[in-house]
């Protein structure tokens, strides 16, 4: 029995240094190549500022949920800067594979699982950062948080859901591809999600092609928990199509990333 | 290699810089259309954008302030164009600075090529690519209901402002391109031409506006830019928004091609 435990305890132990590693070694890069990170925190910034000035006026449509654009904009801006900051781990994964270090990695009796979980953990810590500058940002032009901590506590749970979402798909075409065009087409495909939701304008007041769309996109379900505590409060009723939202697309990402690697593997 | 011997040849059988001219824009024109990956931006995301802005602010139509519009699409389209113009001019400078980072711009530099032809040359290609974007927008937008309101004179001289501001915004570039010999620093200025793009009324009216947004965005020669492509779009025929079209663009080209050649000359003797 112990026979079977022991090397079980150590696999386990060794995974847990591993992912520790991986996840200091991510997030140093953080610090060694901060022209990588830096848009995901300067990009938020700009859409709430542009975002906020330019479609104020929508605000003051009938039944449009505030009179105040920042505390629809501040959530929207600040899940876009998280899912770069998650985009992150797939660039490093990327430069991973193109300098080498990654073949080490393989030739190496690390756990293949904690090759994944390690930078994916960092993904974490790449949401909250441009989230909470965000959200300073917004409360120094005005923004209203009727929520008050919750609202941010909702924010950075879905901000972190997002974050690891595009984290795993990044890493699955990062592993499939093997090339920084693996990095475009993440960008364009993470833009393109986030936008066709009600990224801009509540889903019951969206017309045409991109109602359906909207209703249907599980980042319209994020979207609404991010936004929720600023435009009131943060209900079950957002909460639960919310956690089953991030739960599925990380269920589907993990897969994703993980035949990625599988693929490397062999 | 190929266009160098063009160049070449086309100073050889004609003798003038215009020949070298236009074989230099000819190589611009195709060289941009030989990069699929590249045509997303000043294509594809224009586009989206109209298609998004369309179906979520179809509402903000009604708000006051608003001008009258048969829907939010027709007050986009002068939005796109713009955006898509502005984001292909990003495009064209970085391929002038990918010329010297391959040392392509020293062997012309070595041949008897005119120098202003080089920078011109680009500049024309990038008017072609300005003129091939407003026809484009025109094909795919006009079908899903965009109406030219000024008629076939109103879209010529939409057609005519794509090129201006191709020529405007290329060469404002073309001149960082040229200084700093840098296709990365090119590329880099992208977010500046997103954020100058987006504090103007590219996207949204002005007279819905308020506060210090409002004022920069009254300021931006952008805002009074597209405000005349927009009214060609939206009103019949005037010569004002011809006018303004048509001038704003024609003076930031002509400070960038002065910037432009003047960056050129340094290059050449340095």
């Amino acid at each position: 029995m112990t026979a079977i435990t022991e090397p079980g305890t150590a696999n386990v132990v060794r995974s847990i240094e591993v992912i520790s590693s991986l996840f200091t070694r991510s997030l140093r890069a953080i610090k060694r190549l901060p022209s990588a990170f830096v848009p995901s925190l300067i990009m938020p910034i700009f859409l709430t500022v542009s975002f906020s000035g330019a479609y104020s006026a929508i605000t003051r449509i009938p039944t449009f949920p505030t009179t105040n654009a920042l505390a629809w904009f501040v959530p929207q801006a600040a899940l876009q800067g998280a899912a770069f900051g998650g985009m992150g781990i797939a660039f490093g994964a990327l430069r991973d594979l193109d300098t080498g270090f990654f073949d080490r990695l393989l030739m190496s009796p690390a756990p293949r699982r904690a090759l994944l979980l390690g930078p994916l953990a960092s993904g974490t810590i790449r949401a909250v950062v441009p989230v909470v500058l965000v959200v300073i940002v917004g409360l120094l032009g005005g923004m209203t948080v009727p929520g008050g901590i919750t609202a941010i506590l909702a924010l950075l749970i879905a901000a972190i859901g997002i974050a690891l979402t595009a984290g795993l798909f990044g890493l699955g075409l990062a592993y499939r591809l093997r090339s920084m065009a693996a990095g475009a087409l993440m960008q364009f495909a993470i833009f393109v999600s986030l936008f066709l939701s009600e990224a801009q304008m509540p889903a019951r007041l969206i017309e045409g092609w991109l109602k359906p769309i909207a209703e249907h996109n599980p980042s319209t379900h994020i979207q609404r928990l991010a936004r929720a505590g600023f435009l009131g409060d943060v209900t079950w009723s957002v909460i639960w199509p919310a956690a089953i939202s991030i739960a599925a697309l990380l269920l589907v990402g993990f897969a994703f990333a993980r035949r990625g690697l599988q693929r490397i593997i062999r | 290699m190929s266009t160098t011997v063009e160049v070449a040849a086309a100073t050889e059988h004609h003798g003038g810089w215009l020949a070298q001219l236009l074989a230099l824009a000819r190589r611009s024109f195709v060289g941009r259309l030989r990069q699929p990956a590249l045509l997303a931006p000043p294509f594809v995301f224009p586009l989206f954008f109209a298609a998004l802005g369309s179906a979520s602010f179809s509402r903000a139509t009604s708000l006051p302030g608003f001008p009258e519009v048969d829907s939010f699409l027709d007050f986009a389209f002068a939005g796109a164009v713009l955006q898509g113009v502005m984001f292909g001019s990003v495009q064209g400078a970085a391929d002038l600075a990918l010329d010297i980072e391959q040392g392509f711009y020293d062997r012309l530099i070595a041949s008897p090529v005119s120098r202003a032809s080089i920078v011109l040359g680009r500049l024309g290609g990038a008017a072609g690519i300005g003129v091939l974007q407003v026809l484009v927008f025109a094909a795919i937008l006009v079908p899903f209901g965009v109406q030219i309101k000024s008629g076939p004179f109103g879209f010529l001289v939409l057609v005519l402002a794509g090129a201006l501001v191709s020529t405007a915004f290329g060469s404002l570039l073309m001149s960082m391109a040229i200084r700093t010999g840098s296709s990365e620093a090119v590329q880099g200025s992208f977010p500046l031409v997103f954020i100058s793009l987006f504090l103007s009324s590219a996207f949204f009216p002005r007279q819905t506006m308020s506060g210090w947004f409002k004022r920069v965005a009254d300021i931006n020669p952008i805002s009074h830019l597209v405000e005349g492509l927009r009214g060609l779009v939206i009103e019949e025929f005037s010569w004002r928004w011809a006018a303004q079209a048509t001038l704003v663009p024609i003076g930031l080209a002509i400070l960038g091609i002065a910037a432009a050649l003047s960056a050129n000359r340094k290059r050449a003797a340095a």
